[in-house]
């Protein structure tokens, strides 16, 4: 065929853009992690101090307390969204009528952006302007105020993700189920097989590939969320829902110390790396070679 | 017993589309109402519509510079991207480039990282390295153009490769015998038949560009931002303007809405990258 040339002359702007844009961040940001700078301090140069970044961060509360809350609200949003996904998906499958509706409005959270779905619930659950507090005062006298309690906030937040995510994942547990065989299904009734020993044999087992990529696509955004979260709590009550990237955002600029920023955000790419290497090693790889 | 059946899925459906509905009803409710009624006991019902937070937020010029930059960016950044991917994947798919396969990958990686991880990063980038004499690329629209090609470009090649993996190459190839130009076969021949794919690429780029806030919140001043900045600055400790929160809110959905018809079948296949076909 023609001269490869051609070929990378192609591919060139994409490379370009991503090496200056992706790659040079990247380096830059790992070796401003091993140097000690804050251009406003007394002595503004950028000093190499070894591993002393990452040595200050394992005694970090601040960091440590966001890490905890990041798995906290990482394991309830994605543990909730894969059972009401798969629920909902369950109950996609019977036959009623204006089905292509009900889709059409379950996937409507999904183009919506995180900053607007974060506006939006801080509308439903700020005292004294949200729908919900006012209910939930009038029906149960119950208070609920996600600017004082750390509760409140951190499971506003996690039902916050369920609304907005919820719908990804019952839409790909639809398109896992319809394209299951019906045989194996006829068969167990026939063997006279239950409902649960149908779930835990069968149905489970056929849609395990679609369950794993949705949960490892659900962890790996679960583990950014930024946007939704400081628009309806900026974080707070104290450290409730400052999330990872919350916390960079908070602690890095105001702090101006770049060193330690770059180590934060190292630590925190290192920890998605490892989600998205098992995304990779466990679906996507053997996907591409089968097609 | 059956037909009992079916009203009882028909009703928790009707439910579920209540629960995913109602807080986006919430949202327009407040913006339709004046300041002074928000802090009475809220109530579902709308008895009027007042529509002067529309018109204080379209006759405000800085939101309106807002909604004019983040047209700029997303429109300017979507149509980069779907034709750089377009051609990367032509690239990728015609060619025997070496490690084309782990080029691929490593393109995917970028979207994969968290954004937040190069905040700091770019910034610092942005503002010291990549600048030419006054012009700096902190705060710029080309620069939130480019920026943004980290996590779009990626997408876009891809959801573009099937697209032009799966046009026969026996067509370029009969064209090169033919005599045509490389250029000619890209946008005589494969450009036609990938239009489709190209579609739903370019619409869905413009929909995360647009959507996009925590990159434009740290690398924009005023020049550059965008309508999704321009809504935090609303929100602040001594006082939120509700109103005028809900309905640039409001404003931002819009665009995303109209989309989401057009696209409503691709969005799940782009938020799986491809693993899961909605």
């Amino acid at each position: 065929m023609h001269s490869n040339r051609l070929g990378w002359l192609l591919l060139a702007p994409t490379l370009v853009i991503l090496f200056f844009f992706g790659v040079v961040p990247f380096f830059y940001v790992l070796w401003l992690s091993f140097h000690q700078w804050n251009p406003f301090a007394a002595n503004p140069d950028i000093v190499f101090n070894g591993a002393d970044n990452f040595r200050a961060l394992v005694f970090d509360a601040g960091f440590l307390a966001s890490l905890g809350v990041t798995l906290a609200f990482v394991f309830f949003a994605v543990v909730s969204e894969l059972i009401i996904g798969y629920a909902l998906a369950q109950a996609f499958m019977k036959d009623f009528p204006g089905k292509a509706i009900f889709r059409t409005i379950h996937t409507l959270p999904l183009i919506m952006a995180p900053i607007i779905v974060g506006s939006i619930w801080k509308l439903m659950t700020t005292p004294s302007i949200g729908i919900i507090p006012s209910l939930l005062d009038s029906w149960f006298g119950f208070d609920l105020n996600i600017g004082t309690s750390a509760v409140a906030a951190f499971t506003v937040t996690v039902i916050m993700d369920i609304w907005h995510w919820t719908p990804l994942v019952t839409l790909t547990l639809i398109a896992a189920l319809v394209s299951l065989p019906s045989d194996p299904f006829e068969q167990a009734q026939i063997d006279g097989a239950n409902k649960r020993q149908i779930f835990w044999h069968i149905t489970l087992p056929m849609i395990m590939p679609a369950v794993l990529a949705t949960v490892f696509i659900r962890l790996m955004d679960a583990l950014r969320t930024v946007d939704e979260v400081l628009m309806l709590t900026g974080g707070g009550p104290g450290s409730a829902t400052r999330y990872l990237g919350v916390h960079i955002f908070k602690e890095v600029f105001p702090r101006t110390n770049y060193g330690y920023g770059s180590a934060i955000s190292i630590i925190v790419l290192y920890l998605t790396i490892v989600a998205c290497w098992l995304l990779y090693v466990s679906l996507i790889a053997p996907r591409n070679k089968k097609g | 017993m059956q037909k009992q059946r079916t009203w009882l899925y028909l009703l928790f459906w009707i439910a579920i589309s209540f629960l995913t509905l109602f807080p986006i009803y919430w949202l327009f409710v407040i913006s339709v109402k004046p300041a002074v009624e928000l802090f009475s006991t809220p109530s579902i019902i709308l008895d009027s519509v007042y529509w002067q937070n529309y018109v204080d937020v379209f006759n405000d010029s800085t939101l309106r510079g807002y909604m004019m930059n983040s047209l700029i960016i997303s429109t300017g950044n979507a149509v980069l991207v779907t034709s750089l991917g377009f051609l990367a994947c032509y690239a990728l798919t015609r060619f025997d480039l070496g490690g084309k396969e782990s080029i691929f990958f490593w393109t995917i990686t970028n979207r994969m990282a968290p954004p937040a991880v190069f905040l700091l990063p770019l910034f610092l980038l942005m503002t010291q390295v990549y600048k030419f004499g006054d012009f700096t690329l902190l705060d710029s629209k080309i620069g939130m153009i480019l920026v943004y090609c980290t996590f779009n470009l990626p997408f876009a090649i891809w959801t573009l490769r099937p697209t032009v993996d799966g046009i026969p190459k026996e067509l370029d190839e009969a064209a090169f015998v033919d005599g045509a130009s490389a250029w000619t076969v890209i946008s005589e021949i494969i450009f036609p038949l990938a239009r489709p794919g190209l579609a739903v690429t370019l619409i869905l780029t413009w929909v995360f560009a647009w959507n996009e806030y925590l990159l434009a919140a740290t690398l924009t001043n005023f020049n550059a931002r965008t309508l999704t900045t321009g809504l935090s600055e609303y929100v602040t400790t001594t006082g939120t303007e509700w109103g005028i929160m809900a309905t640039i809110s409001v404003f931002t959905l819009i665009p995303a809405l109209i989309i989401f018809s057009m696209v409503q079948k691709h969005i799940v296949a782009g938020l799986t990258f491809g693993a899961v076909k909605g």
